[in-house]
Parts: C-alpha cells; structure tokens; sequence
C-alpha cells in the first residue's frame, strides 16, 4: 500500500521531472549535501518481513527502524555484523544502508556494504525492481544491491533489504593502554597483524582501547597475551565512539572522516593547531575536529592515499566529499542516468550535479 | 571481409606489442577456444598478450575503433563460459601480467596483477604470518583479475566472504582505455561503490589491471570434525543446528552417499562408505576458542543424530578429513565419462526438499547425481553423471541442470552461487530477474561499455533471448515481457 504512494509520487515526479527528497527517520538530514526537492516520505514501508535466525538473513522494510531489527536478533543472540550506528532513536535501516555507516567493528567484521544480500528498489522511473536475494552467494547479475550502499538515495529508493546476520559475541573485553596518538598507529596495526580476536581498537590523545571478542576462555587468554589494563567500561565507551556521543564530537568545529591506510602515521595535518583527532578502525578511520577549509583537508587526505568527508556541519552546499577523478565522475553521471534518468532523486546530496 | 578485417587488426596490434605475443594461427588460438567448461567452445578471431597497462590501453582503444569486442581471460579455469570467446572477438590475455608490485606487513594488504594466482598470494605472505582468505577450488591455478570479475567464493566464504569482501581496491581500464581507480587500502571510498559493483562483472563492465588485496593474519589454530549421518535429513538438519547453536565455522561441507563413496576411494579420507551423508566443520581462531566451539559441535552433531563424530587431532588429520571433500569433483569423474557440474544456491532450509526433488528427476532422467555442497551458505554443487558420447544425453543432462536450477529459484535462492552465468546460465537468468531487472543491467553496461564491446552477450540475457525461449520468469501469475511478441 505503502509501496504503492511511494511509487506513484516517483512515476508523477519522473513525468513532470519534480526533484524527490526521500525522507526515512529523517535521523541523517545532517548528513551529505543539502537537501532539496520535494519530500518524499517513506517512513511508512516498515516492518520485518522474514527472518531465520538459522539462515542468518534478516529481511526488512527500508523504514524499519534499526532498534526493531536489533532487538529482533538480539532475541535471537544474532546482530547486524557491521555495527551500525544509528544517530538518533528513529533511524531506520534504509537510511543506514543509503549512508553506506558502519560501526567500531568495521574493519574486522566488514561494513554495511558487505552484509548486503539483496534489496528491492525503486529506480527513477518509478520501476520496481528485486536484485540479489536472501542467500549469502549469488552471483547472478550485476551486484545492484551492494551499489546502493553509501549512495544516499541517488540511484533509487530501497523498498526492502536483506542482509547477512551473524551470532552475537560470547563475551567481550575492552583494554587499555597509554600512548599518544601517534604512537597508537604503530600499536594498533601491530595487534591488527597477530591472530588475537580484536574487534575494535580506537586511540584518543592518552590512550589506545582494544576489544577481544570470543569465547570466555578465549577473551581471557588473549587479554594476558595482549597486556594493557582492564577498561572497565568497555560497552559505555565503544557505544560513544559509534553514536559520536563522546565529549570529543560536542566540540563546535566542524566534524570530519578521514579515511585513510592504516597505517599512515599521524598526524597528517602537521601545520595545523586548528585539529583535534580521535582515531577509530585500528588507524583506518581518523575523526577530524577542525575549521580548516574544506579543499585543505581534501588534499591532506588525498596526499596520504586516502579521502575525507565533512561528516557534520561546516558549509553543506559545498562539496561534502573528495573529488572523484574525472574518470570516476564520468561513470558516476552515466550511473547516475542509467537508474534515474531525470535526476529526481536526492538531486546533489553526494555530488554537484550528480 | 572477416579475413581483411583480421589481417588490418594483426598488422595494427603487432607494433603495439612484444613479438610474440599476437596469436592468430588457428593451433594457436585452441588453447582459447573455451575456459573450463569445455561442453562450450568458439575460437576466438585473435588472442593478445600485452604486458603494460599502456598495451592494454592501446589494445583497447584500437579495438573501439574497429568495433571489434574484447574478451578478457585469466587463467580460463572459470566454469560458465565467462572467458569463453565470442565470434570475431579479440581475447586479451592477462597471463603477463602475474606480478606481486607490493606487500604492506603493516596495513595487511598486497598490491598484485591481475594474473597473479590466487594461491600464489598466500604463499607470498605466508612467512609474514598473513594470508588471503578466498579459496576457490581452482586455486592453484586461477587468478585474481578472474576471482574479481567472478567474484570467487570458496570452502571458507561463510566466515571470510566472497572475493568483494577481500578486495580493497582496484585498477581497471574503461573500454575507451580510460584508467580509473576504484577504492584503495582505505576503507569505504567516496561515491558509488564502483568497487563492488565490478566484482562479479563477468568481464562486461571494464578490465581489470590491478588488485588491492585485503590480508589476514593466519588463525593460530583450525581443527575439523566429520559427522556421518544415515539421513541425509538429519545432515541438513545438523548444519541448521550448528547455525542456531551461534558457531560461525569457517567452512561447513556436506557431501552425499555418491560423493562419499566416490571421495573415498579416490582420496582414503576415512569417510564411512555407508553413510548417507556426511557434514565437515572446521573451526577455526585461537587455540582456546577453537577448543571451545569443537566440543560444542561435536555436541550438536551427536544430538542431531550423527552415527559417527570425528574430529581432527592434529593439522596431519585435518588434511586427511578434507582430502575427500577437496577430491570430490575429480572422483567423482572417474564414476562416467563426464559430469556436469551445477552451481545453485538454496536456503538452507530448503534443502532436504531440493535433495528430494533432484533424487526423483535423476530416477526420470536416468542420470544419476553425486551432490556436494557448501552446506554453510547453502551453495550446491549436484554433479550430473552422463557420457557425452551418447546420443542426446549431454542435452539430457542440460535440460535436467536448468530444472535443479529453476528449483533453486523457486526455493527462493539462486541460479548461481559462485560460478557466474557466463554463457552457460544465460538462459536460466530469465527464470531468476523479469524484464526490468535485465533492461537494468543494460543500462549498467552502456554506462561502463556504450558500444557494447566487453565480452558482449555473456551474463546478461536480452529480453528477446528470454521471449524466444518461452522460459518464463512468472511471478504472481503475471506473465513477464508483455511488451514482447511469442513464438
């Protein structure tokens, strides 16, 4: 039914060529570029429609808030392997998945993108249409359904989605040690390379945390061999990093993700007294505090092979993302076309004119 | 007109590449005449060896020009025609270009060529205490530009993944030569994930001349256990109990009663000759999470009904116990003179009722079926017995494979899980997407491949293709490509 109005109001948008901005929980309006167009509400097609704790595969409505589907395969001992964070009561696993967000546990579990099986969207033209499946291998087409992830509902709305689940941790052990930041890189990439169950690891200006995930016997043993003091409250702390709810992202300044190798020392912006870090994903991850100007931090980022994004605030009509090269935006455009011919849909939220 | 067209394009190609390595006599291009699907074959108008990505370039932009298609080709161990050529196209071999450029102990990745082979990887890292996780059954021989357009799973994807979960990055090469990167050692790129969108691609989309790979390091300790079944019910059953018992095992294997027999005598694994069917479960981490999880499968296996539970006591037992199941496919070939190797996936639930049914057509077909599965992510491999030298039987045994297929799409699973479509499930993809999907994927093509020249009419069904073979994707009743005119 649902579904239905959702697909009209993108057939009448295509026909007249109205710019669409598709609005789940409304959590993540802060994020990408600014949002124009008529809204189009689609908190409304929620609800779990399948699933089998022993087929690992959660199937649900795109609106389908994430604290449901937590809860759902919580009863079950399963989770959301990628961690998402969720950044406000009321987002919904469309709009997680449209952000392409992962959590804390991301380089060691995979992202968001990787538990995608299969979804149903709607394209630009108001078409209906199921790619992949709710079976962990498929190779039959394109891989549609990965492509959604991260592409902020430019390519099309997710109507349903079926992801890969996997069995909760047996239990869990955070520790801590003290170094600076830089030498936290060093420390981080080294655990990362040995056999110990780590799950997290993230550096603020004093200290590096690590979490062991195991079996009890295991998360013990790996907790001697790894050293560092027993961090009491381990849940507290990886919870903050995921929702940003510790005091370092309260901070004014803008908020921005550095992606880079991890192992690129740190810092990467030795000029600058304007920056305040904490490093997440074992070095991979770098969240930036600072008011430098948007191109600085871009080239910084692009110099240490990596990318940046102005994750909150700062100016949300300019670019939010790196560049792509004109190879990549050349394809992108076509993409782009190829499932929305018009450009109805979240028009410029990644990209200028994309 | 064929043969000007061949001459202009040998006397163009030549002074672009090292001599040598334009290949254009018919004994020379054999070799290319198909991958490792032998059943289809096409030999191809040339076959190129460049050795640069400037070659590559060179080759490429020649060819749009000319609009002559390219094929790309690995090792051509792929099982569905994807390296197959297509008539009047250009194979551009990618077998020079099997060099590791780098390896960073420190972030855990390798930058590699495409014709790299995928094991070679792990034995490169391997004194570094690092590995690349897939494991494709080829793996000795395929390579990894062939593991990215196919996407490769493996024995170990239930917990490791698919290639598009151990890739980072790529390089690959637009069809009018244009380099564009995709990802890199870091993690989760700006834009589209192009990067995932190419794995899988079967060669239609771009050409691959570069691999960031994603390293791990190797667990300290992985142990197997075999559980025999009388029933094969209670084998599926057993693998769902796993599952439900919360253990993610790094690879779960189920063989049946014709594959047992068969991997026995080939391989001596110690497999119980009388069992119905038999379930591998290998676990792996450190060595006290590995303890733990073995006695809780041995646990479930025992109640699940096995009659017998083995586990490995040591890595010289491990080997043993996956001797079999590794031998499976090649002994079960000694039991005809060919068999036809499916590849579908299937919720696991719905796996005693697909085993039935398959057990019921083989009696009506008169072919019979060994079945060897990745029983964790519910990916079957039924191997159809028959001798191609008998009339009609090949056609048999294909018209067989396309209902066990079709079956799969029913189950709510997929006509394949690791092989790719190819050229061989072209027409079961109509089973599995309606009109809209497949007109999808064309517009996907023609943004990466306008003129349609990267290994065109693989993977992809046109919908004429769909209409003329009267097979059906019917969903809710509603007959699909209404558009279309029926034969």
């Amino acid at each position: 039914m649902h579904e239905l109005l959702i697909q009209q109001q993108i057939e009448a948008a295509h026909r007249t060529g109205t710019k669409l901005n598709i609005i789940g929980g409304d959590s993540k309006s802060w994020y990408g570029r600014e949002a124009t167009g008529e809204p189009l509400p689609v908190t409304r097609h929620a609800g779990i429609i399948s699933y089998q704790p022993t087929e690992l595969v959660i199937t649900a409505r795109a609106a389908t808030r994430l604290s449901v589907i937590a809860d759902a395969l919580d009863e079950c001992k399963q989770r959301l392997p990628f961690d998402p964070p969720s950044f406000g009561e009321a987002a919904t696993l469309g709009g997680t998945l449209a952000c392409g967000f992962s959590g804390p546990r991301r380089p060691y579990a995979g992202s968001c993108r990787d538990f995608v099986l299969g979804c149903r969207i709607i394209n630009g033209k108001g078409e209906v249409m199921h790619f992949g499946g709710e079976v962990m291998k498929n190779v039959a087409g394109f891989d549609v359904s990965r492509l959604m992830a991260g592409s902020l509902g430019t390519l099309g709305v997710l109507l349903d989605v079926s992801l890969k689940v996997l069995p909760h941790r047996q239990t869990e052990q955070t520790l801590v040690v003290k170094a600076s930041l830089a030498e936290a890189i060093g420390i981080m990439n080294h655990r990362a390379g040995t056999d110990l169950p780590v799950t997290a690891m993230a550096a603020d200006a004093s200290h590096v945390y690590f979490r062991l995930c195991g079996t009890h016997s295991s998360v013990q043993k790996s907790a001697l061999l790894m050293g560092g003091d027993i961090y009491a409250d381990g849940l507290q702390l990886w919870k903050g990093i995921r929702e940003h709810s510790l005091p370092f992202f309260l901070d004014e300044r803008p908020l921005w993700r550095i992606s880079l190798p991890s192992d690129v020392p740190h810092p990467v912006l030795s000029d600058s007294d304007d920056a305040d870090w904490l490093i997440g994903w074992g070095g991979a991850q770098r969240w930036l505090k600072s008011g430098l100007p948007a191109g600085q931090v871009f080239a910084m980022a692009e110099q240490a092979a990596g990318h940046a994004t102005l994750f909150r605030g700062g100016d949300r009509a300019g670019e939010i993302f790196s560049p792509l090269s004109e190879g990549q935006m050349r394809l992108h455009r076509r993409i782009k076309h190829a499932f929305d011919p018009k450009g109805i849909l979240n028009p410029g939220r990644m990209y200028e004119g994309l | 007109m064929q043969r000007m067209k061949k001459e202009d394009l040998i006397s163009r190609l030549k002074p672009m590449l090292s001599q040598g390595s334009v290949l254009s006599g018919e004994e020379e291009l054999k070799p290319y005449e198909c991958d490792g699907i032998s059943v289809y074959r096409q030999l191809p108008l040339l076959v190129v060896l460049p050795e640069t990505i400037e070659q590559v370039q060179a080759v490429l932009r020649l060819c749009l020009k000319l609009k002559v298609a390219v094929v790309a080709r690995g090792a051509g161990t792929g099982l569905s025609g994807g390296s197959m050529p297509v008539e009047g196209a250009v194979v551009l071999s990618l077998a020079k270009f099997n060099r590791i450029i780098s390896i960073n102990k420190d972030n855990r990745s390798a930058v590699v060529q495409p014709g790299v082979r995928n094991l070679a990887i792990s034995e490169a890292v391997d004194d570094l205490g690092l590995y690349y996780a897939p494991d494709p059954s080829s793996q000795i021989a395929c390579t990894i530009g062939g593991n990215v357009a196919e996407n490769s799973g493996g024995v170990h994807c239930l917990k490791y993944g698919l290639t598009v979960h151990n890739v980072l990055g790529l390089k690959m090469l637009a069809m009018d030569g244009a380099l564009i990167e995709l990802g890199g050692a870091a993690l989760d790129g700006p834009g589209y994930d192009l990067l995932a969108l190419m794995h899988g691609s079967e060669g239609l989309l771009g050409l691959i001349v570069e691999v960031t790979v994603k390293l791990l390091p190797k667990p300290e300790l992985a142990r197997v256990v075999m559980a025999a079944f009388d029933d094969i019910e209670k084998a599926g059953q057993a693998v769902a109990d796993i599952i439900a018992a919360g253990i993610v095992p790094a690879g779960l294997e189920m063989m049946d009663h014709l594959a047992i027999t068969a991997a026995e005598a080939f391989a001596h694994a110690g497999y119980p000759c009388d069992a119905q069917a038999i379930v591998l479960c290998e676990i792996d981490g450190t060595q006290a999470s590995v303890e733990d999880f073995i006695t809780s499968v041995e646990q479930v296996f025992q109640c699940a009904g096995a009659v017998q539970v083995r586990a490995s006591e040591n890595e010289a037992e491990r080997l043993k116990l996956w001797a079999g199941r590794k031998a499976a496919f090649p002994a079960v070939g000694r039991l005809a003179p060919d068999y036809y190797c499916m590849d579908g996936t299937i919720p696991k639930s719905a796996l005693a009722s697909v085993l039935r049914q398959i057990a019921q057509w083989s009696v009506e077909f008169g072919l019979p079926v060994a079945n060897v599965f990745h029983a964790g992510d519910g990916n079957m491999h039924p191997l159809i017995l028959y001798d191609a030298n008998k009339p009609g039987e090949l056609e048999r045994t294909e018209a067989f494979g396309e209902k066990i297929l079709e079956l799969c799409v029913k189950s709510g699973g997929s006509i394949t899980g690791e092989h790719g479509v190819g050229i061989e499930k072209l027409d079961s993809m109509c089973l599995q997407f309606g009109a809209l999907e497949l007109t999808q994927f064309f517009a996907i093509k023609d943004a990466f491949d306008p003129d349609r020249l990267l290994n065109p009419g693989k993977a992809v069904p046109t919908l004429h293709r769909c209409a003329e073979l009267g097979r059906m994707h019917v969903h809710d009743g509603v007959l699909p490509h209404p558009e279309l005119e029926r034969f």
